[in-house]
């Protein structure tokens, strides 16, 4: 039966690998990603999963694994977090190429240096080319239901590509929310027994792999089918999300949009802070304010026409990016802004705010700092600068703590 | 020994589980190495291979192997193997997989992964007592980059990276030592110039089961700078002189599988090869090339 329990993220996900009836889970530890392999490898050895943990001794070895295993014909399950996703981003990009299904969590956490334990998502938009699907989660639910449709998509035959399920490390992976966990036989039936299709080695059916090519036209080919086969994944995604939500009652669209229908301003941001944004369009509105939020769930593939489709008519938007790229600035901003430029239609002034960096807080207040701005630009009638999310305090005891440190030269 | 299926020489000529017609270099150690390992082992296996020189046998869309191949890549051929080996348990195990169907897993690398970048990834597949192949050709350099030093090079040698007239000026690990420091199910030292001791050691670790560790030292004409059809004279020298000692570790033992008791000197062996040139011209140099042998000579009176 169908129940409800008080989970973590990273139980939430734990749960959507065993309820989609794993073979096999290749890990490494990592804050803020542990508790996950912890909690599968406590289920397998009281034996309530029927799967296999190694542990691996390092993410590239991990990695490889996960690849090697789902050529082998098991289905798979990973996850990382952070440094762990950059020490195997080789085989991150290698094993799309592979054309085999597995899904991977990635915990959020910012990048070194400085180091930091806590959320943003640079390390998994490093991964954004590598031909890797993503799913953006922004609950404990979305996370676990993620994980299920995840391996819908990337067992689908035209896809086979590995699916990146993220959660933000901290705000999600450490805080508990009621989840309903799903029945496993239903999952399974939502799933299928495992089909490996053309992946397994066998005494009487050998097969390579991972081969190399020695001309660029073989290599253009193989590169544009990955390409085709995860952009058809936004098809693939609707159909796999359309019947999760006959099987199990919850609904996932590629992008969720709050409040959009009459909005004259929204935000547009991915991952748990958004749930704030949410909470100060409420208040916003509560003073007149149209705005609302737009969360894409997928960046890999990009929902560039549903996006034009909600942003269509609507006068300002704010692009909060938790993540920065430097030398440009936030990533998504690039995204949305490109999926805009020549298009036809009525598009919004757009604004790049970057903040969350290392799990730095989005206040309410800033979110409403953000809208006003926002109105300010669209009555100018132009682009504003990139912004830091970062307030006159802030600046004062960072220059505080360095006094007393004596690190600074004046 | 005598229990194995192969006796003498002409027994090695029954099986062929490696097409011809590749694009390796002529006269290249490390293609006869994988030919004789390919041989001995049969049909029924799977080949996970980080980059290096034979990374080019199976191209796009080809492959000389009768068996199924993985490349991975230079760091992780090992996690690989371990990702591929637990797959195929778990398949017998839950039925999806008949045990007839089961493959043997050799992980296929060169030096500068064995030595050097795969390392970590190999010792803890050992730590995990993995039942795996792991076959390195070892032609002392980074073959496929143009034969640069590697934690393989041995001292004095040219490379790319090392022309000055000292050659290399690094020691060669002792990467038999740091498997066996493991205590892996069988560890060995072989050579393809050496066919009979190699297919006895192969034909010994099919016995068993756990990590089975073979390094090949494979002569490569292209980096070594030597004529092709020297590669077997130049392989049976390494092992005349005593450069390249032919051993096994099994139960905790290291056994040498042939001893040579008139040692060729060392400058036979390395005279033939355009990478040790400079020992001898312009002019000698008995430094360097005394240098050399003593090792040798340390080396066998050690053991
Ligand atoms: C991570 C990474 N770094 C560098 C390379 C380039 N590379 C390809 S083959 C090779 C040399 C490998 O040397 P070795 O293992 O001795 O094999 P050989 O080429 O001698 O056969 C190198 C450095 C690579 N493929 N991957
Ligand atoms: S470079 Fe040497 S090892 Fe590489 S293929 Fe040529 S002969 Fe063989
Ligand atoms: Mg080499």
């Amino acid at each position: 039966m169908t129940h409800q329990i008080l989970v973590t993220g990273n139980a939430a996900a734990a749960w959507g690998a065993r309820l989609s009836s794993v073979d096999y889970i290749p890990a490494f530890p990592i804050t803020p990603q542990t508790e996950i392999i912890e909690t599968l490898s406590g289920w397998i050895n009281n034996g309530e999963m029927d799967s296999h943990l190694t542990m691996y001794e390092s993410e590239h070895s991990m990695i490889t694994a996960a690849g090697s295993a789902a050529t082998a014909g098991v289905r798979v399950f990973t996850a990382t977090s952070s440094q762990g996703l950059m020490y195997g981003m080789e085989m991150i990009f290698a094993i799309p190429g592979w054309r085999v299904p597995f899904v991977l969590v990635n915990v959020s956490r910012g990048l070194a240096s400085p180091i930091t334990l806590e959320c943003d998502h640079n390390d998994i938009l490093a991964a954004r080319d590598s031909g890797c699907i993503q799913i953006h989660c922004s609950t404990c639910q979305e996370i676990l239901d993620s994980v299920i449709i995840g391996y819908k998509i990337s067992e689908h035959i035209k896809i086979r590509l590995p699916v990146i399920v993220n959660l933000d490390g901290f705000y999600l992976s450490f805080t508990r929310e009621p989840v309903e966990i799903p029945e496993q036989h239903k999952v399974i039936q939502y799933l299928g027994e495992y089909n490996p299709m053309n992946d397994i080695y066998s005494a009487s059916a050998p097969q390579a792999r991972g081969l190399i090519v020695l001309v660029g036209s073989q290599y253009s080919y193989f590169r544009y089918q990955a390409h085709l086969a995860n952009l058809k994944a936004l098809d693939v995604y609707k159909e796999a999300a359309e019947e999760f939500t006959l099987q199990f009652g919850r609904n996932y669209s590629v992008i969720e949009s709050y409040k959009i229908d009459d909005a004259e301003y929204c935000f547009i941001m991915v991952g748990s802070f958004s749930t704030k944004a949410k909470s100060a369009a409420d208040l916003l509105r509560s003073e007149g304010w149209r705005i609302g939020l737009i969360r894409p769930r997928l960046i890999r593939p990009f929902p560039s026409e549903e996006l034009r489709i909600l942003l269509s008519g609507i006068k300002g938007a704010a692009v909060i990016d938790q993540n920065i790229s430097f030398g440009k600035g936030g990533i998504l901003y690039t995204e949305i802004t490109s999926a805009l430029y020549g298009a036809d239609g009525n598009y919004p002034v757009t604004g790049s705010f970057i903040g969350g960096l290392g799990g730095r807080d989005i206040t309410i207040d800033e979110f409403i700092v953000i809208a006003g701005e926002m109105r300010e630009y669209v009555q100018k009638g132009k682009q504003p600068d990139t912004r830091l999310l970062f307030t006159e305090d802030e600046l004062q005891q960072i220059k505080k703590i360095q006094l007393i440190a004596g690190t600074e030269n004046s | 020994m005598s229990e194995g299926l192969i006796k003498n020489i002409k027994d090695l000529a029954g099986e062929h589980n490696l097409a011809s017609g590749t694009s390796i270099c002529a006269g290249c150690g490390a293609l006869e190495t994988v030919k004789l390992f390919c041989d001995i082992l049969g049909k029924n296996t799977v080949f996970v291979n980080a980059a290096g020189c034979m990374t080019l046998l199976a191209i796009y869309p080809f492959t000389p192997f009768s068996g199924s191949w993985l490349y991975t890549a230079m760091a992780s051929a090992s996690a690989g193997a371990q990702g591929i080996r637990d797959a195929l348990d778990i398949l017998i195990k839950k039925g999806r997989l008949s045990a007839a169907e089961d493959l043997k897993v050799i992980v296929l690398t060169g030096d500068g992964s064995a030595y050097g970048m795969g390392l970590s990834a190999t010792s803890a597949a050992i730590d995990r007592c993995l039942d795996f192949y792991y076959l390195c050709y070892n032609n002392e350099g980074y073959g496929n980059t143009g034969h640069q030093d590697s934690a393989a090079t041995p001292y004095g040698a040219r490379t790319a990276t090392s022309s000055s007239g000292a050659g290399f000026i690094g020691r060669k690990k002792d990467l038999f030592s740091i498997w066996a420091a493991h205590k892996p199910a069988y560890l060995a030292t072989v050579i393809a110039a050496e066919p009979m001791d190699f297919a006895r050691k192969v034909e010994t670790a099919m016995k068993i089961k756990g990590p089975k560790m073979f390094i090949s030292l494979a002569p490569c004409p292209t980096g070594w700078h030597y004529e092709p059809h020297q590669t077997v004279s130049i392989g049976k020298l390494a092992v005349q002189t005593g450069i390249w000692p032919l051993k096994e570790y099994k139960d905790g033992k290291v056994t040498h599988t042939k001893v040579i008791k008139e040692k060729l000197p060392v400058e036979e062996y390395l005279k033939l090869q355009g990478r040790f040139e400079h020992l001898f011209t312009p002019e000698k140099n008995l430094v360097l090339i005394n240098e050399i042998q003593s090792s040798v000579d340390q080396y066998w009176i050690d053991i």
